[in-house]
């Protein structure tokens, strides 16, 4: 049994996560707020049930959820079940080009390290509530399957499916992005079918006009 | 196509297939340390998945928001309320 006089201690050093993952379940920072504050009071009140040794973490996290989908689910009325198109593997990395900036970055830096914060957090934002929340506690928390699974109380293999889908359409949010900034190459031409023989893709989107593109740095 | 590289290929997409599982470290020991081989012997297949595990990091890292000091000092008053109106009152 979990000492309540010791909640705020215990429990103080998750809240950059948890408010981290309202403001990606809101999208708006007062609602965000109020759905962590309502979140902390209902886990103090039943902290004298939370069984010490066991996930914190994850069970804040599962009060979060749960909250979170019923003050909001209620005020949509019906749950978002929003499918999502089937999006290959490997989305973005096809699309890199090979060539190098006149920097000496690879293809794969000058995307890795040119995406803002604002993209990213907007590009997982635009993903349906329930591809939302799998992907942002698998990518940015790193709970195991199992765990999102007993968070969100949903059977595993949806949860899979879910982070799976949600990655794929995720990178393809990223290449929008990306392109926008000039941080990939503009025309790729892909190969249709085969979709992975990597390297004979990765020599055909490598043309002269990707050699001196600078990865939007100005 | 010889049979050599049609056997690659395959493992190629079976790889690739379980980009995510082998990421998240959710494969059966057996299969994760068959993938870890083909990568060690296929730069390309070794190459995107080093690109996968490191776009993962970079989502982590630009996910990140800082607290704002209202909403800790809120959460710190709206669970005092609720000791002290929890407390029994003594008549």
């Amino acid at each position: 049994m979990a000492d309540k006089e010791r909640f705020i201690d215990e429990t103080n050093e998750y809240m950059p996560a948890l408010y981290s993952a309202a403001l990606r379940m809101t999208r708006n920072p007062q609602d965000a707020e109020d759905l962590v504050q309502e979140t902390y009071l209902k886990a103090f009140r039943a902290y004298e049930r939370f069984e010490e040794g066991t996930n914190l973490k994850a069970w804040l996290y599962k009060i979060l959820t749960n909250t979170y989908i019923n003050i909001y689910r209620a005020k949509q009325r019906k749950p978002d079940e929003t499918e999502l198109d089937e999006v290959e593997e490997l989305y973005l990395y096809r699309r890199l080009g090979q060539s190098q900036n006149n920097l000496g970055k690879s293809a794969e830096d000058v995307v890795l390290l040119g995406l803002t914060d604002e993209e990213v957090k907007s590009a997982i934002e635009s993903l349906p509530e329930q591809f939302r929340i799998a992907v942002f506690l698998a990518d940015v928390e790193g709970f195991s399957y199992q765990e999102i699974s007993d968070i969100t109380e949903v059977p595993i293999g949806t949860v899979m499916s879910r982070i799976h889908r949600g990655r794929k359409t995720l990178e393809k949010l990223l290449h929008e992005y990306a392109l926008m900034n000039g941080l990939v190459p503009n025309e790729t031409k892909l190969p249709n079918g085969d979709s992975l023989s990597l390297e004979s893709e990765a020599a055909m989107v490598s043309g002269p006009s990707n050699q001196d593109f600078n990865g939007g740095m100005p | 196509m010889g049979i050599e590289s049609s056997h690659i290929k395959n493992e190629c997409e079976d790889a690739v297939h379980r980009l995510y599982h082998y990421l998240d470290n959710e494969l059966t020991d057996d299969l994760r340390i068959k993938i870890k081989k083909h990568l060690d012997d296929c730069p390309p297949c070794g190459k995107a998945f080093d690109f996968e595990s490191e776009l993962r990091k970079v989502i982590a890292d630009k996910c990140k928001d800082r607290v704002p000091e209202s909403l800790r000092l809120r959460i710190a008053v709206a669970i005092q309320h609720e000791i002290k109106s929890s407390e029994p009152t003594e008549i």
